[in-house]
């Protein structure tokens, strides 16, 4: 596969805080690529350095092979869509969707086409006429999307674009671009904070953190290979159960001993072992694989229930189904799938990987 | 984002420029008269020399001099506005040469101040406080101070009895408060307005051509009465650079009036009543600007 976006090194600094540190991306042409991190990752300033909008210390942007770190945005026919949508509050909805046609002087025939196809794509027809100020958050997040989506740019960029709508209007607009997506086949960048966007739409994540890339790959290899203990934490709801051990033949730690399923250790190692609450269950099958503890809290959601469990004073959440009944001081047993658990070294905080 | 200038018939209320009636005040009856005596008083001592001025400026040039002065039993005339516009009077240039000079210096300050102000809020320059604190401190020092120095650079430049001299000058004096008061309403449209139409594929200019400039026609409007009114008013240089009765501005002009053996106070009344005329209407025209501007930061996003 070809590289649509590739990012070379790149480092940015305001004043003496280090947004990026030597950064590196390769972002494939036709894919669904998520920018994935905390808020002050450095998302936002990679995508504006990738755009032309901010000018790197070091290293260098390509499109398409080809150096673009000094063209202006103009020159590098990206599309953008913002998280405040910076729609032209003195422009209809309809001039703010034609206006990178405009700036490539179109015939007015051929805005029309386009403007008609898009208004067709986002079912907006109702909205053009309005302005900005008369417009919801959803409604102008559409309008956004459709200034990108109504010319053929090189590569669609995306910053938190759904971050300001409310829970259900979010859920129905991801779907909306993963059809999109599909349906043009062109890349997208898309930056988010939000694991669950990433996971459901992505083709492919990276996760940045303090302005370096941490780990890339497809959502379910991050989720269920992270490359380190921040990324396992960072990656999935609840977050990753993380017990102190010490590995060797057998993992061990306060309270609790299980047997190793293969990492590669020697000597007694000082590591963590990490379980995620899904891979946990309080209906035990095999006595050689399960932690012994007491319940210290229920939290009934509906489709399920959490039950936090103190084991050897630390404490881990297992997903349980919605049934499930235990009281508080309830001693407990959780059986582990031994095929999904992680270690992590205690120092390095890398992942440690099997034989 | 700046949506107070937003499509007509979209009333917003409780945004600058527009007021909403307060809600009705009951128990204060008391209070509320001796507000109205207060203000009675105020408003008269405020208004006392302005009527006595029009007054003067429509009595009889008898009645002016006349002792118990006439109030209210006089008969009025327009000749002394009459002589402010004959041919042969002696302040009618004048006020040409105000408007040619106030309206010049403000195109001016604004045409370079706009720019400026624009790159003073959207880039990253060095020393840029500094910087902004020296053109602020250009406005620190009273006028009369700098009058003998551009005294004699302009005796040198030729610039004396000029009106591009005195352009020159209020040109200057009013760049500093055009920067400062347009990077203040600039700061308030967001950047991301013009990087959205850099994307689109605008260049830099025309990014701030299309999108930022109609947002800033309220504050540019605000920027210029103000630039205007300065210009319109200004004293000091006028009267030190130029003497030529052809080319000093209705100010010094009018001043001019003063200080013969026989002094017409009736047709000093009517210049003065003429010379204020022009700011006040203006004023009230982009009243509704000016608003904007005054309340400042208060622009909703």
């Amino acid at each position: 596969m070809t590289s649509a976006i590739v990012a070379e090194g790149i480092s940015k600094t305001f004043g003496d805080v280090e947004a990026l540190k030597s950064l590196e991306l390769d972002i494939p042409e036709g894919s669904f690529f998520v920018l994935l991190g905390p808020s002050g990752a450095g998302k936002t300033t990679t995508l504006r350095v990738l755009a032309g909008l901010e000018k790197p210390d070091t290293g260098r942007v390509l499109l398409n092979g080809i150096d673009a770190t000094k063209a202006t945005p103009a020159e590098r026919d990206l599309a953008m869509v913002f998280q405040s949508y910076a729609l032209y509050p003195k422009q209809t909805a309809a001039q703010n969707i034609t206006s990178p046609l405009r700036a490539r002087k179109l015939p007015k025939s051929e805005v029309d086409a386009q403007l008609k196809r898009v208004s067709e794509l986002l079912h907006i027809e109702e909205l053009l006429n309005r302005y900005p100020a008369q417009m919801s958050g959803g409604q102008m997040q559409r309008i956004a999307l459709g200034r990108a989506l109504v010319r053929d740019p090189r590569a669609f960029l995306m910053d938190e674009p759904l971050t300001n709508l409310d829970l259900k209007l979010r859920v129905e607009m991801r779907t909306e671009l993963t059809r999109i997506h599909r349906s043009l086949g062109r890349t997208f960048l898309y930056v988010t904070n939000d694991q669950v966007e990433a996971m459901s739409m992505a083709d492919k994540v990276a996760v940045l953190r303090e302005g370096t890339v941490q780990q890339v790959g497809a959502p379910t290899e991050i989720y269920d290979g992270p490359a380190n203990r921040w990324v396992a934490t960072f990656m999935g709801s609840p977050r990753m159960n993380m017990l102190d051990c010490t590995a060797n033949g057998r993992l061990e730690g306060e309270g609790w001993s299980l047997p190793n399923p293969g990492f590669g250790v020697s000597g007694d190692h000082r590591a963590v072992f990490g379980v995620r609450s899904e891979d946990l269950s309080l209906e035990v099958r095999d006595e050689a694989t399960a932690l012994e503890g007491t319940v210290y809290a229920v939290e009934p959601l509906g489709d399920r229930t959490l039950v936090d469990v103190e084991v050897g004073g630390q404490r881990i959440v297992i997903k349980a189904p919605p049934t499930a009944t235990y009281k508080v001081g309830e001693p407990v047993r959780a059986a582990v799938d031994m095929e999904r658990v992680h270690l992590f070294d205690a120092e390095s905080e890398q992942a440690i990987t099997r034989r | 984002m700046a949506t107070h200038i937003q499509p007509e018939g979209l009333a917003d209320k409780g945004i600058a420029g527009e007021t909403v009636a307060p809600p009705p005040r009951k128990e204060r009856k008391l209070g509320s008269g001796i507000e109205i005596v207060l203000l009675a008083i105020f408003m008269v001592v405020m208004l006392f020399p302005v009527v006595w001025m029009l007054e003067t400026a429509l009595k009889d040039t008898r009645d002016i001099y006349a002792v118990p002065a006439k109030v209210i039993s006089f008969t009025p005339t327009l000749d002394h506005f009459k002589n402010v516009f004959s041919s042969d009077s002696p302040v009618f240039q004048g006020f040409i040469n105000s408007v040619i000079v106030a309206g010049f210096s403000t195109l001016i300050a604004t045409v370079l101040g706009v720019p400026a102000a624009w790159a003073y809020s959207r880039f990253a320059l060095k020393a840029k406080k500094d910087q902004l604190f020296f053109i602020l401190s250009t406005r620190f020092m009273p006028p009369v101070v700098v009058v003998i120095p551009v005294f004699l650079m302009f005796r040198d430049l030729n610039l004396l009895d000029t009106l591009p001299g005195l352009i020159l000058v209020y040109s200057a004096f009013n760049l500093p408060f055009t920067i400062w008061m347009m990077k203040g309403f600039i700061d308030e449209v967001p950047a991301e307005y013009e990087e959205a139409a850099m994307l689109d594929g605008f260049s830099r200019f025309e990014a701030f051509w299309r999108v930022t400039m109609p947002l800033l026609i309220p504050g540019i409007a605000a920027t210029a009465v103000f630039a205007l009114i300065f210009s319109w008013n200004e004293f000091v240089f006028s009267i030190f650079l130029i003497t030529d009765p052809d080319t000093r501005t209705a100010p010094s002009a009018i001043a001019g009036l003063i200080g013969g053996t026989t002094i017409d106070w009736g047709l000093v009344a009517a210049s003065a009543m003429t010379f204020a005329v022009p700011v006040l209407v203006f004023a009230f025209l982009v009243r509704k600007h000016l608003v904007a501007g005054v309340t400042l930061g208060a622009v909703r996003r």
